[in-house]
């Protein structure tokens, strides 16, 4: 079966899978079982089908497996949006749909070499930075929860943020791959223009209070780094550099503290000062109850779930128990109605979609697609690891989406041009009689 | 494979190049598999949290006061009912309301205040108290066992309810309600349970609250007044009231003075009115009439504070604390409520319950007679009296009696459970005698009820400011002297003019009699 069939199939098994759980949540949540959910599972299927058919025709020898694992990630998030309000299902549908649109537009223009980036590498490291600066315009940018990642243009509200990861990953994997050796001898010099862009990623986050993008960001960063030199000391220097800018920014922004009390003590036996209100009131009921009720959200789940639209995220007169469950909390939602049994099988799916990327890391026939794959691979799993780590506590809770999952056009848009790229370096490492004729076709 | 080509000139670089490329992307590949391990890892760490908290930790935080999301969730449960003994009557029941395609169960209780401090509430917006959070697991029917969790996925398949297991309580619902009435306007408890047993018949506490207001008209509640402030009608002054003992501790005093086989009953003593401690004078409650020579058996009857300050002095305040120890002080007693309902009575300093280390740390001569730093709860005292009546005995206070699964199966039942001998059956009978004396004819003869065998023990803890006497009493009574009691009884009020004998003692006879009576006919 070559690799385009299993991805047909595959896209089936996710519709199948979209479908029962966009019904669950229907007879659950309507008095009348919806024939809805079926034609949904049908234009869900449509949708990847588009996609799959483009792939045939743009890159016929890339990975099978990435593209339904999308599907499913993106059915999970979904059915949990949906069942949490069923207009913002709709939207998520449509940015869905947008999201593939733009795998289909970038796989039909870098069809033939999409190597002609590398050439461009500084164009994209200095839109990187002006996409992170951009919240910080006045006019433009708006702050949320203390965190400035919003764009608002009017006619419609992005997060710069999660393109500009994408971008800094081609600007690295260029630089990376044309400085790889002189940067293995340490000189320091050679670092300038890396420190340069990064640092001004860095001062932008910064700026924006925006703790999860600068992590994801350095994570990233290292990561590649990393591949590219192969010095574990780098990375050391790097985790060491880390360590006292955290401490740095610990003491000088509150928002750091706040934080990090939070993670550390998130609840209290005594009342302590909530700003929020300027009352002494438990550390649950103000500073953490985001993450406290998200924790309580999760342990309702148990081992099987409540099953899906059976959760409880209401109380009994209507008010949300949980904050921002569409967006940062998607996972405590999931975990709630699908138990440990549907969280563990969530996790295990992003496990796969990684190793599927690091495996086009491997096959990848140069140094520019190796470290763009890589590079978006850790990437992808750096981010799932941040928001689902902090909803989990075990690290901070900054406030990223989960990829595929989360509700957000953004969000969605960054991850499948994510797909796209890993699509497009798979299928060139797989390409049999090309440039290096003597290369089997699954060389790595 | 790292090239090393930093020697070496520009054409050499060049000419070396294929074979620099080829390795270094295999050098890279090194680097890759390493990375796909730490995005594993860090995936995989997400997966052992995942695990932690929906398996490990999630009991813990189901129970926590500020989970709403399990409480909430918890209203779609067909709540187990509470009941009291006797009568059979519906202490807490359910009325439902479909809500967003749900049918929620909530609480109503029909005799709102009369047993509000053990029953509790529960709601959506002020959580749980009393046995409404104690027994939720029970209640809710998330009690983990095979039968009951088979019965439950049954009835979840179904898409029916959950109901939860009933629970029927000691309460004898007549003397709770007597007990309610004569405590009226006044701020205190009346606790009584069978010491035989342990079932506690009657746990009240003044003021009282409704529950059915909690959740719509908390306001309401916290405007209630009564003759203390702050009027507090939600604490279980039951169980968790904190007050001077006053003379009732003189019961303790006197078993451990016969414990410490220095004193008989007969111990002959001359009183002068007061006592010496420190050189200061500790004056009886009056000082007008001294008893002049008195044996300890009189003392206790008449409550004489120059004795009890003596045998302190002579005994020293760790052996009297020792032998409340074995009373049940400085632990929570035991009781199906929740913990943090339950205070343990013992000496308080900063209010925090602290034991000598040194007996010069305490004022032994104050404390035998119930003052010093000395806080007991009703609950206690009445389990003294138990404890005293029975022989030395002490038996764990019990106020459910048992828990039934929806089908008529009974999970759990109260059996009568011994904490520990106290103190022996020597001591306990000779404090028996001395406190049926004092019903006889010394203090508490307003507890006196005719065909009964009462012991008791007045109390009348000062303050040091007029009208503001916290008064006791505690008894145990029974059929005849030989026969063991059928019910012990503590009454506290607070902010007293009188003194024991004139103002709790006619309260305890009230609700003893409630009980002994309704027992006869029922």
């Amino acid at each position: 079966m070559s690799a385009r069939t299993r991805e047909l199939w595959g896209i089936v098994v996710a519709s199948l899978i979209a479908s029962v759980a966009l019904a669950s949540v229907t007879i659950a949540r309507e008095p009348e079982i919806a024939g809805r959910a079926l034609t949904w599972g049908a234009l869900f299927l449509g949708l990847y089908v588009v996609a799959h058919v483009v792939a045939r025709r743009t890159v016929p020898y890339a990975d099978g497996a990435l593209l339904p694992l999308t599907a499913v990630l993106t059915a999970f998030g979904l059915a949990s949006i949906y069942r949490l309000d069923p207009g913002d299902g709709g939207r998520q549908a449509l940015w869905v749909a947008v999201g593939v649109a733009v795998l289909v537009a970038t796989l039909v223009l870098l069809r033939h070499d999409y190597r002609v980036l590398e050439s461009y590498r500084y164009v994209f490291g200095v839109t990187a930075v002006g996409l992170l600066l951009l919240p910080s315009v006045p006019g433009l940018g708006e702050r949320v929860n203390g965190v400035r990642l919003w764009v608002d243009l009017g006619w419609v509200q992005f997060q710069p943020g999660e393109l500009a990861k994408i971008f800094l990953i081609v600007f690295l994997a260029g630089y990376l791959r044309e400085k790889r050796e002189v940067l293995a001898q340490g000189r320091l010099k050679d670092f300038g223009p890396l420190v340069v862009i990064w640092g001004a990623a860095m001062l932008v986050v910064v700026q924006t209070n925006d703790l999860g993008s600068a992590l994801l960001n350095f994570g990233i960063f290292l990561a590649m780094l990393y591949v590219a030199t192969g010095r574990a000391l780098f990375v050391a220097a790097g985790l060491a550099l880390f360590a006292g800018g955290a401490a740095v920014l610990y003491n000088a922004i509150q928002h750091v503290q706040d934080r990090v009390t939070i993670w550390l003590h998130p609840w209290t036996d005594e009342r302590v000062f909530c700003s929020q209100n300027g009352l002494l009131e438990y550390r649950q009921d103000c500073a953490s109850y985001q993450l406290v009720k998200s924790l309580y959200s999760i342990a309702n789940g148990g081992f099987g779930g409540t099953g899906l639209g059976d959760g409880t995220f209401t109380s009994t007169d209507g008010t949300q128990l949980i904050p921002a469950l569409r967006t940062d909390f998607i996972f405590s939602a999931i975990a709630q109605e699908l138990g440990l049994l549907g969280a563990a099988a969530l996790l295990l799916v992003f496990m796969l979609f990684v190793v599927r990327g690091m495996r086009v890391a491997l096959q990848a026939p140069d140094g520019f697609s190796k470290l763009a794959a890589a590079g978006l691979t850790f990437g992808f799993a750096l981010q799932t690891f941040i928001i689902v780590g902090g909803v989990l506590r075990v690290v901070p809770l900054t406030g990223i989406t989960l990829p595929f999952v989360s509700y957000g056009g953004t969000s969605i848009v960054a991850n499948f041009l994510l797909l796209a790229g890993l699509l497009l370096i798979s299928n060139r490492a797989n390409t049999p009689s090309l440039l290096q004729g003597d290369r089997p076709s699954r060389g790595g | 494979m790292r090239p090393r080509t930093q020697h070496c000139g520009d054409q050499r670089r060049i000419a070396t190049l294929p074979f620099t490329l080829e390795g270094a992307q295999k050098g890279m590949n090194r680097q890759i598999v390493r990375l796909t391990y730490v995005a594993l890892t860090l995936v995989g760490v997400l997966v052992v949290m995942t695990t932690y908290w929906q398996t490990w930790a999630a009991a813990g935080l189901a129970d926590r006061q500020d989970n709403a999301i399990k409480r909430v969730a918890e209203f779609s449960i067909d709540r187990g009912l509470v009941f009291a003994f006797e009568p059979r009557k519906r202490l807490a029941r359910n009325v439902e309301r479909e809500i967003d395609q749900k049918t929620l169960f909530f609480r109503r209780y029909p005799y709102g205040p009369l047993a509000a401090h053990v029953v509790g509430y529960s709601t959506v917006g002020r959580s749980r108290t009393g046995l409404e959070r104690s027994l939720n697991d029970y209640l809710t029917a998330s009690n983990a066992n095979l039968s009951t969790f088979v019965d439950t996925a049954l009835d979840e398949l179904r898409g029916k309810p959950v109901r939860g297991n009933n629970v029927v309580t000691n309460l004898d619902l007549d003397a709770q309600s007597v007990a309610l009435e004569e405590l009226g306007t006044n701020c205190g408890a009346v606790v009584a349970l069978d010491p035989r047993t342990g079932k506690v018949k009657v746990m009240a506490s003044s003021p009282s609250f409704d529950p059915n207001i909690v959740e719509e008209n908390f306001q309401a509640i916290s405007r209630i007044t009564a003759n203390c402030t702050p009027a507090a009608p939600l604490l279980n002054r039951g169980s968790a009231g904190l007050y001077v003992p006053g003379s009732t501790f003189k019961v303790i005093t006197a078993s451990a003075a016969l414990e410490s086989k220095k004193y008989t009953p007969e111990s002959s003593f001359l009183d002068p009115g007061y006592c010496t401690v420190y050189g200061k004078r500790v004056n009886n409650f009056d000082t007008s009439r001294p008893f002049g020579t008195i044996d300890l058996t009189n003392a206790l009857a008449y409550s004489v504070n120059s004795v009890f300050c003596n045998i302190g002095l002579k005994l020293g305040a760790r052996r009297i604390l020792d032998t409340a120890k074995r009373f049940g002080f400085y632990e929570r007693p035991p009781l199906e409520t929740p913990a943090d309902e339950r205070m343990a009575s013992g000496l308080y300093r900063n209010g925090k319950l602290f034991y000598p280390k040194v007996d010069v740390n305490v004022d032994a001569g104050r404390m035998a007679f119930g003052q010093e730093r000395m806080l007991v709860t009703p609950l206690q005292m009445a389990m003294v009296a138990g404890a005293i009546g029975l022989g030395g005995r002490l038996m764990e206070p019990q106020v459910v009696d048992r828990i039934v699964a929806p089908g008529g199966k009974v999970i759990e039942r109260g059996r009568p459970r011994l904490i520990r001998r106290a103190v022996s059956k020597e001591t306990a009978d000779a404090v028996a005698a001395m406190m049926r004396l004092a019903v006889e004819r010394g203090t508490g003869t307003a507890a006196q009820i005719s065909g009964y065998s009462i012991g008791g023990k007045t109390g009348t803890g000062e303050t040091g400011v007029p009208g503001s006497n916290i008064t006791w009493f505690i008894a145990f009574a029974g059929e005849d002297e030989e026969s063991p009691p059928e019910l012990a009884i503590a009454v506290v009020l607070q902010n007293q003019s009188g003194t024991g004998g004139t103002t709790a003692a006619p309260i305890a006879r009230a609700v003893m009699q409630a009980i002994l009576q309704g027992t006869e006919n029922p």
